[in-house]
Order: structure tokens, then C-alpha cells, then sequence
């Protein structure tokens, strides 16, 4: 019970320090509603030219642009500006040592933290971009309540995914001691295989079929298909349970590499 | 406003009896605070307020002040970072924030907190990067570095890279950055803040000889006293943004008792009222100013007031910055053999 | 400002020996800097890769075939990428202001804008010129153009007013940043929103949007008019094809523009800290 607290307690924490920066949530909703728009355009261009192009309408497919948006900073779609730094810097530092002999949990402490980080950019830097999207363009959003609920735990579900990437990359400053390089090939990554350049139902052929069952897709793809309805044989279920395999995985390596990592940290005198 | 242009600056004129002049300047920010969920209100903050003072070529003076009292506001607008709002400042006769550049050659500044180093390569890297920038003759800059290499003990440190630097390491290391060029003037914003006994020694006697064998005017402000007592014969006091001490050290002394305030708000209004180690410095209807000595408890002065008045209300007030000062010095120098 | 030319040369000079600097820097850590290079060059290779992606799906897009797609993406990449190479530093000017590491800046004996220019100098960035110039020479050969000796002077030409374009814009957000700092993001939308629409045909746009970077923020100066005027299409918003020619005037209006932003902004800068 004293442990939910402390990590309620971290993630509030860490809702708090993205919520002062306000002049740089502006910004990003400014940025966020020019990329949705830049992109918005060349989609319908592209769709006027192949209507039902990976079996997304048109609506879909604007549908999919602005919840692109809407997520880029919530799961960190670019190159991750978020805890990994702060926690890189922390391993390269050697004040990770300190880390360790808190009572807590190094990974559920992040985890926490980055939680309630994506819970203030959902609000602050999801909403805005998506409203502008619903008011240019005619997209196709559901009506049904359930659906917006059904859509928001797959969000939660992509974050756990998220995070879970993310604090591998912090981790490779245990062996390379500088993160940003690993940092910017995440990046890379996952803009390309999340959907954010195109979603990765119109990726062809076998390339496709790779794109889609990558990591990444948890992130944007699948949410954003739980939202539409356009989750196909798999449904929302089988939704939950892809993403909910990747998180498992995924956090798990974390874990076996924190403990190997730390192992050394400890040997080493802290 | 090429960094080639040539001195025109007279000597003699203003710079050998006023190096730096500082006449009525004034800072004034323009802040906004905070005032529910979007909405600010603003208001101007005075941070610097008609400071007038001189400072001679070749002289040494301390600079002192609580935080947020405008020191490093005046020490930006001496370097040319900050443009003063009103007022005239002279540095060796050149307006600092229109002729940035060609004051920057005569001048160095060290900022204590923060290193302008570059911290991933040899410290050595640095100075020769000083060297290309303030353009320093192949000569001069090897007679410079080795005699701060020698003074500030560098010798095993100039391959190392900055990060691997204790503290104290990188200020002496920043302190040589800051003279390769042989400047006139050299601030220094906290030299000594976090370093070790050892360090501080050094760097005060680096110091003391730079001013003494060349002549370099020195201009430095610190909350460690010793090292105004062991390098300044002048200090300028900076409170609230205004300047409320300018002399000697040993002028500090006597200023300020070092009293504390209690401001009491009684029931009605009474006639001064007579308490024990407290004296009433003024009346205003219902309330009463008392002084009382820094050193002693409120507690049973309080006490006392309520047992035989009707006490509606009360606070203290900490003494002014002069008389802290004064009391810490005077503490120091007690305790010092 | 008495002397332009020794204040040009002074900035120059400082650029060069900051960048040298922060390139040895980087390269004190080895993996990283080559990930980073190797990630630079892939993350704007992705992108066209994108493009590509949605060519296996369609002919054309706008009405523009895949090398005329491929001339404006590689025009507008190399552009940018000049500017982000140069100028790109400018526009993450906000963190140095909010930690107050810009003073340091301003006691040298250095022109501030090139101090600020170099600062964290990343030749990784290079990635971006070189994909952008390799896409563009793709195009060149793949294109069907009449090519007459002044549409061949057009695109050098179009790549250094281009990229002074995009400077000015970065000059512009530096500016604006000593005054708010956390607006790197909205310069970005300029910077990098701007490069991801001039990639794409005007055909694909709004004529609000166009209207805009027409005469608002003048993006279309970069690549679009002139770029317009070599594969003999159409100009948007019925503007006079004389106007392929304006790029240079429209730069030097924007540095000279942005300079005056810049100058007024570091007067007013106010330094953190007690």
C-alpha cells in the first residue's frame, strides 16, 4: 500500500514538471497542428489518387494523421526527449550507485515518472491538435463512449511498450556511457515503424507484415485502429494482448539487463 | 565594432583615477508572476537602483550582498551582458554593452558556478582556443600560461579532460582561462563557492600576487568573508539593488548593532511599552517597534509582553544586511587566533 | 556595425574555431558519434523512403511523377540541411538562455551570432545535405526537362538562397528565443514543418496555406518557384513566373530582416540567475 502511494506520489511528480513548462506545451501544440496539417493535405492527395489505400477511407486515413499528432509526444514517437536523458546521465554520472540503495524499484520508479509525464502530454498536447483535426477536416471518429475508452487503455498499453524501448536505450549508457547516439537511432526507428511516415497497413507486401508486428506498431497503429474499429480479424482484444506481449517482453529485458548492469555498478564500488 | 579597432581611449584621462566609473545606473526588469490559470500580472522590478561608485585602476575591492541583491546584475552590466536601464557605466573609458567585443579583450570574468571551459577536451584545448580567440602573441601566451600553471599548481592537469576536474581544479583551471589575454580587469562572481580549504588558499594567494605584481584591478564578489578579509581593503555593500556600504573593511565594525526587530500590534494604543534587553524604537497607534539584540531568543521577550500587555499580534524582523555582515565578521575575527 | 565585411570575417573566424572544437568533443566519444552520423543519414533517408513507400501505391501524387516529387524533396532536403549545418544551432538557442550559459557567449572577443551559431556544432548534420544532394541528383537524371543554361544556374542558385532562407528563419526563432525560451517548437514548425511541406507539389496544399508562404512566411521562395519554373509547371496562385528569379532578393530581405530581430533581442536579454 505505501509502495502505490510512493509511485503515485513519483508519477504526480513527474505530471508536475512537464505541466510548468507551459510555454513549451504551446509550442509543441503549434508544432503538432502544422505537422497535422502539412501531412493531412499530402494523405488526401494521396487518397484522391488511391481511395481505400490499405483499406483506410479517407476519413480513416485523416483520422490516423491527428492521432499521430495527438500521440507524438505522449509516446515519443521522434527522437525521445523524456527521462531517458536524465536517467543516462544518472548512469554515466556514477549517481546511479545512489539509485540503487533507494527502497524502491529503479524500473517501476521510472515507470512512474514517465506514466504520469504521458498522462499530462495526453491532456496538454494530445487534445488541441486532435480538436484542430476534427474542425478542418472531416474525420472518422466514434461516437460510441466505449470505443474512447477501449482506445485509452491501448494507449496505456502502448506506453508500457514505450517506456519499456525507452529505458533500454537509457540503459546502453552502462556500456557506452553517452545514450544520445543510441538515443537518435530509437528515434529513427520508431518514427519509421510506428506509422508516423505512413501507417503501416499500406506498406507492401512482406515488408509490410514485418512493419506490423514489430514493437513499434503497439505504439500508434494499433491504438489507432482500436480507436477506428479497423483492427480487422484481430479485434480490440487481440489488440490488448499483442501489445500486452510486447510490454511483457519488452519490460522483462529491461529487467534482466538493470540487474546485470547493476551487478557491475556494484562490483565496481558504486 | 570590429575587434581590431585601435584603443582610442586616453590614458591617464579617465582610466588611471576612475578605471571603472558606475554613475546613477539602474536595472529594472519587467517580471511576470503567476496569477491563476493563464492569467499574469505584471510588475517591474528594481535590481540594480541608482548605484553610483568608482573603482581605480590597480585596485582590489569585495563585493558583498545577500542574494538577489543586485551583485550580479551589476557585474553583467560592467561585462556587457546586460544593457543598464539607466545610468552611465564606463569600463577604461568604453560603454560595456555597445562595445562588447572590444572591451572583451581587456577584460576577464570568471563565473563560479559555471565553467566556460570545454568540458570534454584537455584543459589545455581551452587555452589554446583562448589564445585563436583574443588573438595572444605566441610569447606572451607562453609566459602567461606557465606562470599560471606554476601559481595555480595546473602543471599535472592541463591533459586531463575538464570533466574528470574536482571543483577546485576547474576554478583554478578557469581562473588561468580568464588571464591568458592579459586583461586590466578581472571580475570574479563567487571564486571560491564550493571549493575545498586547500583550493581556497591557492586561489586567494593567486589573486593577492596578480594584483600586487601586475596591477590587475580586481573586482569580486563572494559570501565567504575571509576572503574579503584576506584580499580586500575596499568593500562595497549592495543591498536591495542599492549600494549601503562603501570604505574599508574595518568600517563594517561599526555599523549596525546587530539587533533584530519585534513589531507588536497590542489590543489598544499604550504608551512605549517598558520590557527588560528591549527598547521601543517607535510608536505608530496600536503598534510598537522593539529592538532587541541579535543574539537573544524571542521567545522570553515575547512571553514576557503578553504576561503584562494585551497582545493582539506579533512578528520579528531580522536585522539589516549591514549589521549581519558586521556580526559575522566580527565573530570571525573572535574566533581567528 | 561600421565594418560589415571585418564583423563578416570576425564571425566566420569564430565559427570556425567553435565548430572545430565541438567536433573534437564528439569524437571523444567514439560509438556515439558514429551512431549518430550513420542515424542521421538513415532517419532523412527514411523519409524518402516514406515517399517511395507511397509510390508503390500510386503513379502520382498531385499530379507530380515520382523524379519531379524526388527534385522538390531533394531541393528542399539540401536547403535545409545547409541551413540546419550553419544555422541549425540558433534555433536550440532557448536551453542556453534558460540556463544562463549564453553570458559566457557574450564576454568574448567574438561576433555572438556565430558564437551561438557554432555552438554544439554537430557534423552528423551533414547527413542531411548529402541525402538531400544524392536524391536530388537521382531526380536530375531521371527527370524529362528542357534544360536551358539559366534553369541550370537556377539550382545552385536555389540551394544557397534557400538555405539563407531557412537561416533567417532560424536567426529569427534564436531572437525570439532570448526573449521566450521554450519556443524552439515553434520555429521548428517553421524549420522542420517548413521542409516537410516544400518536399511535397503546392498542388497538394490549400491556397491559404500557399497565400501564407507566399507572403506571409516566404517558404515558397526555397524551392517551390524556382523548382516550379525548371519542370515548366504551373504557378500556384496565378503569381508571375518572374518570381522563380526573387530567391536571392527574398534571402538577403530575411537575413537582414532577422538580423535586426536578433540585434534588438540581445539588448533586451535579461540573464538568469542571481
Amino acid at each position: 500500500m505505501g509502495q502505490v502511494r510512493l509511485y503515485a506520489a513519483v508519477a504526480a511528480g513527474g505530471f508536475r514538471r512537464y505541466a510548468t513548462y507551459r510555454g513549451a506545451t504551446f509550442a509543441g501544440v503549434f508544432t503538432n497542428t502544422v505537422f497535422g496539417l502539412i501531412i493531412a493535405c499530402t494523405y488526401i492527395a494521396l487518397w484522391d489518387e488511391r481511395p481505400h489505400l490499405g483499406g483506410y477511407d479517407q476519413a480513416q486515413a485523416l483520422t490516423f494523421v491527428w492521432v499521430g499528432q495527438a500521440m507524438f509526444s505522449v509516446m515519443m514517437l521522434g527522437v525521445p526527449s523524456g527521462f531517458e536523458a536524465e536517467l543516462a546521465e544518472r548512469i554515466r554520472s556514477g549517481d546511479i550507485g545512489v539509485d540503487l540503495y533507494r527502497p524502491c524499484d529503479l524500473q517501476a520508479w521510472w515507470l512512474a515518472q514517465d506514466l504520469g509525464r504521458a498522462v499530462f502530454q495526453l491532456l496538454g498536447r494530445g487534445v488541441v491538435p486532435m480538436a484542430v483535426g476534427a474542425l478542418v477536416f472531416r474525420l472518422a471518429l466514434p461516437t460510441e463512449p466505449w470505443r474512447w475508452l477501449a482506445f485509452l487503455f491501448s494507449v496505456l498499453l502502448g506506453l508500457l511498450v514505450s517506456f519499456g524501448l525507452r529505458y533500454l536505450v537509457a540503459l546502453s549508457a552502462f556500456w557506452l556511457l553517452d545514450a544520445s547516439g543510441v538515443a537518435q537511432m530509437y528515434g529513427i526507428t520508431a518514427t519509421f515503424f510506428c506509422g508516423m511516415l505512413l501507417p503501416l497497413n499500406v506498406f507492401p507486401g512482406a515488408f509490410g507484415d514485418v512493419a506490423r508486428a514489430l514493437p513499434w506498431s503497439a505504439l500508434l497503429q494499433v491504438p489507432a485502429d482500436v480507436l477506428m474499429g479497423t483492427a480487422g480479424g484481430r479485434g480490440v482484444l487481440g489488440s490488448y494482448l499483442f501489445q500486452a506481449a510486447w510490454a511483457a517482453a519488452i519490460l522483462g529485458v529491461g529487467r534482466l539487463l538493470q540487474t546485470v548492469a547493476t551487478r557491475r555498478v556494484v562490483v565496481q564500488g558504486g | 565594432m570590429s575587434d581590431t579597432v585601435v584603443d582610442e581611449a586616453v590614458p591617464g584621462a579617465a582610466s588611471a583615477a576612475a578605471f571603472i566609473e558606475v554613475d546613477g545606473v539602474e536595472k529594472v526588469f519587467d517580471v511576470r508572476r503567476k496569477a491563476g490559470f493563464l492569467r499574469r500580472t505584471r510588475h517591474e522590478v528594481r535590481a540594480v537602483d541608482s548605484l553610483s561608485f568608482t573603482v581605480a585602476r590597480g585596485e582590489m575591492v569585495g563585493y558583498i550582498g545577500p542574494n538577489g541583491a543586485g551583485k550580479s546584475t551589476t557585474i553583467k552590466m560592467l561585462t556587457g551582458i546586460l544593457t543598464p536601464s539607466a545610468g552611465r557605466l564606463r569600463v577604461a573609458g568604453i560603454d560595456p554593452s555597445r562595445q562588447r567585443a572590444r572591451l572583451a579583450h581587456r577584460m576577464g570574468v570568471v563565473f563560479g558556478q559555471r565553467t566556460t571551459l570545454w568540458w570534454d577536451l584537455p584543459l589545455i584545448d581551452s587555452y589554446r582556443l583562448m589564445r585563436r580567440m583574443y588573438r595572444i602573441p605566441d610569447g606572451r601566451y607562453a609566459e602567461n600560461l606557465a606562470r599560471c600553471v606554476e601559481l595555480l599548481e595546473l602543471g599535472d592537469l592541463l591533459e586531463v579532460p575538464v570533466r574528470q576536474l574536482s571543483l577546485g581544479q576547474r576554478m583554478r583551471g578557469d581562473i588561468a582561462a580568464a588571464l591568458l589575454h592579459d586583461p586590466e580587469v578581472l571580475y570574479l562572481d563567487e571564486p571560491t563557492i564550493g571549493l575545498d580549504v586547500v583550493s581556497k588558499v591557492k586561489v586567494r594567494a593567486f589573486l593577492r600576487d596578480l594584483n600586487k605584481e601586475r596591477g590587475t584591478t580586481v573586482l569580486l564578489t563572494t559570501h565567504d568573508l575571509t576572503d574579503i578579509e584576506q584580499l580586500c581593503r575596499r568593500v562595497m555593500v549592495i543591498d536591495h539593488g542599492r549600494l549601503v556600504y562603501d570604505g574599508e573593511l574595518d568600517g563594517l565594525h561599526d555599523l549596525g548593532g546587530g539587533e533584530r526587530t519585534l513589531v507588536v500590534d497590542l489590543e489598544r494604543e499604550l504608551p512605549p511599552l517598558d520590557v527588560e534587553f528591549a527598547r521601543v524604537v517607535r510608536v505608530e497607534g496600536a503598534r510598537q517597534w522593539l529592538a532587541f539584540p541579535a543574539g537573544q531568543s524571542a521567545a522570553p521577550l515575547v512571553a514576557r509582553i503578553a504576561e503584562r500587555y494585551p497582545l493582539a499580534d506579533l512578528s520579528v524582523r531580522e536585522p539589516d544586511i549591514e549589521s549581519v555582515i558586521a556580526r559575522m565578521y566580527a565573530r570571525d575575527a573572535s574566533v581567528a587566533p | 556595425m561600421a565594418d560589415p565585411i571585418g564583423q563578416v570575417r570576425a564571425g566566420a573566424r569564430a565559427f570556425r574555431m567553435i565548430s572545430g572544437m565541438w567536433i573534437r568533443s564528439t569524437l571523444t566519444y567514439r560509438a556515439s558519434f558514429a551512431m549518430t552520423t550513420v542515424g542521421n543519414f538513415a532517419l532523412t533517408g527514411l523519409e524518402f523512403v516514406g515517399i517511395l513507400l507511397m509510390f508503390s501505391q500510386v503513379d502520382r501524387l498531385g499530379g507530380y511523377s515520382l523524379p519531379e516529387i524526388a527534385f522538390l524533396y531533394g531541393t528542399a532536403g539540401a536547403a535545409f540541411g545547409l541551413a540546419d549545418l550553419f544555422a541549425g544551432s540558433l534555433g536550440r538557442l532557448g536551453t542556453r538562455v534558460r540556463d544562463g550559459t549564453l553570458d559566457a557567449f557574450l564576454v568574448r572577443p567574438a561576433p555572438v551570432l556565430a558564437q551561438v551559431a557554432a555552438d554544439r556544432f554537430a557534423l552528423r548534420r551533414l547527413g542531411r545535405v548529402v541525402q538531400g544532394l544524392a536524391v536530388l541528383g537521382w531526380s536530375l537524371l531521371a527527370l524529362d526537362v528542357a534544360w536551358t543554361p539559366v534553369k541550370v544556374l537556377l539550382v545552385p542558385v536555389l540551394l544557397i538562397s534557400g538555405g539563407a532562407i531557412f537561416s533567417a528563419v532560424f536567426m529569427a526563432g534564436a531572437a525570439f528565443q532570448i526573449v521566450a525560451q521554450d519556443a524552439a517548437e515553434v520555429q521548428n514548425a517553421a524549420t522542420f514543418g517548413g521542409n516537410a511541406m516544400l518536399q511535397y507539389p503546392p498542388t497538394v496544399f490549400g491556397d491559404n496555406l500557399l497565400r501564407g508562404v507566399t507572403f506571409v512566411l516566404p517558404l515558397a521562395f526555397v524551392n517551390w518557384l524556382p523548382a516550379l519554373y525548371i519542370l515548366d509547371r504551373p504557378y500556384p496562385l496565378d503569381l508571375p513566373r518572374s518570381l522563380a528569379f526573387a530567391p536571392p532578393l527574398v534571402a538577403a530581405a530575411c537575413l537582414a530582416a532577422a538580423g535586426l530581430a536578433w540585434r534588438a533581442a540581445l539588448r533586451a536579454y535579461r540573464s538568469t540567475g542571481s
